[in-house]
């Protein structure tokens, strides 16, 4: 158990130091072209400067939750049940959960300065935030009592189901009613309406992002083991002094 | 010669034993009728006094009539498995070797017979305090609006209500987990409904599309719930 401990403390790597230098540089790269390299948008102004945050931010928001699925799913159907995916699943929510709590604040602060509203009531933007309770839910439900094999379990099967919420969530709202502006860069087309410099530094920003997340899931899943196995070696200390203490007696 | 394998209970009869206890503890103990039933009728009242307008409250009877259902859901499931949990009977159930999909399945069905009345106390209230009107053919809707809407919040809520029985803060945290989920029964009920009652001028017709979403959610929630009850009760 200590050469786990050893192993993963501390929680960083030759890659994971590599990673981390080079989301420091993308991300440099993109605050100096978002705020000052890019242009005004013709029509959004200033305001349009938010993208280079709100679109990455999302992008990384539903990659980790997919994460989640695929490694919670992992841990479900393989035969060994390894700790690891559910480790992976854990840390994915946790970052996800973070970047959409990103992806709503800015978009409400896009949505004051082009709509003249914080909020509306789009189905994007409903089932996003929909899907940000959901998975403060899924952590909730993390941190219930219970050994970590009862979590593991508990867990995947809740990101399980989330899986099949979603998208009756989506769904039902696209029903009744829609609102938000409509893809610019994925359009169906394949007809991009950007300059090469706005699209260039909103790409730097998608790579830049996932770099952050790639960095945080890998150190939080080694915190993640180093508490579990934390806890293992206290009960461990704790059973075995129970022991002496009935040994003495 | 007698065989040594033990006898396996059929699915039939554990969903039957499971519905029946339930339905008896409540005959016994009469909490839904003696306390979640006077609550929704007190919601439905404090609606009217937050809204004050005859005309508001005709146009978002069906809204509040699935509103009242949603808080009271909480606690009808909370309520369920907390008798269940007081004194082992889940855990019990779970090591006696039965199918706990029939497990997930009697309780489904006992939840949803309470449901059931209490939807029809909130829809009658609806009639007399908010003075909607219900044609024929908008009872027609109307009745399978709550069969298919009871379907699918019985099944999360029995699913939902296992993986948080016994927990610490299952009170705040069973809301968390099921309002997310319940709210595309909300939309489509409150929809279905509203064209069932003809509030804002809705065709009765409107409402049929927003059954399909309802069976839709039902069936699959029925069945993940069942697949996925045993792994959520496992302590």
């Amino acid at each position: 158990m200590s050469q786990v401990l050893q192993r993963t403390s501390p929680t960083g790597t030759r890659t994971t130091k590599v990673i981390g230098a080079l989301a420091i540089l993308v991300m440099a790269w993109v605050v100096v072209s978002g705020l000052v390299l890019t242009p005004q948008d013709v029509v959004q102004g200033e305001s349009v400067r938010i993208m280079y945050v709100h679109v990455p931010s999302a992008w990384i928001a539903y990659l980790a939750f997919i994460f989640t699925a695929v490694a919670s799913a992992s841990w479900l159907i393989s035969k060994k049940h390894s700790m690891g995916f559910d480790r992976f699943a854990g840390a994915s929510a946790e970052v996800g959960v973070m970047f959409m709590a990103i992806t709503l604040i800015t978009g409400s602060l896009w949505g004051r300065l082009t709509w003249g509203e914080f909020w509306q009531w789009d189905p994007r933007l409903t089932t996003t935030a929909f899907l940000f309770v959901t998975y403060v839910g899924y952590l909730a439900v993390r941190r219930l009592e219970g050994s970590v094999e009862q979590r593991a379990r508990r867990s995947a099967v809740v990101a399980m189901l989330a899986v099949l919420e979603i998208p009756l969530v989506h769904f039902s709202v696209v029903l009744w009613r829609s609102l938000h502006q409509g893809a610019t860069v994925l359009n169906p087309n394949g007809d991009v309406k950007m300059d090469d410099l706005m699209l260039f530094t909103l790409f730097s920003g998608v790579v830049g992002f996932t770099l952050v997340f790639v960095w945080l899931v890998l150190h939080r899943q080694r915190t993640m083991l180093l508490v579990d196995v934390a806890n293992r070696q206290g009960l461990d200390a704790a059973i075995a002094a129970r022991q002496t203490e009935s040994l003495v007696k | 010669m007698k065989s040594d394998s033990p006898t396996r209970v059929g699915k039939g009869k554990v969903v039957t034993a499971v519905f029946l206890k339930d339905v008896q503890i409540e005959l016994r103990s009469r909490v839904v009728t003696n306390q979640v039933l006077p609550f929704a009728g007190l919601v439905m009242v404090m609606f009217a006094f937050a809204l004050d307008n005859d005309d508001v409250l005709q146009r978002v009877a069906g809204g509040l009539v699935w509103l009242a259902t949603l808080f009271s859901l909480f606690i009808i499931v909370q309520r369920s498995f907390a008798v269940d949990t007081a004194d082992g009977a889940l855990d019990s159930l779970r090591v006696a070797g039965i199918d706990l999909s029939a497990v997930f399945f009697g309780k489904a069905i006992a939840l949803a017979i309470k449901l059931i009345a209490l939807e029809i106390v909130l829809i009658c209230s609806a009639v007399i305090l908010y003075r909607v009107d219900v044609s024929a053919t908008g009872l027609v809707l109307l009745v399978t609006c709550v069969l298919c809407a009871t379907s699918g919040l019985a099944f999360v809520g029995t699913l939902y209500g296992g993986l948080t029985a016994g927990a610490k803060g299952r009170e705040t945290l069973l809301p968390l987990l099921l309002l997310p989920v319940v709210a595309p029964v909300l939309i489509a009920a409150t929809r279905a409904t509203e064209a069932a009652f003809g509030s804002g001028g809705a065709q009765t017709s409107e409402g049929w599309a927003w059954i399909g979403l309802l069976a839709v959610f039902a069936a699959v929630f029925g069945v993940g719930g069942s697949l996925a009850f045993g792994s959520l009760i496992d302590e």
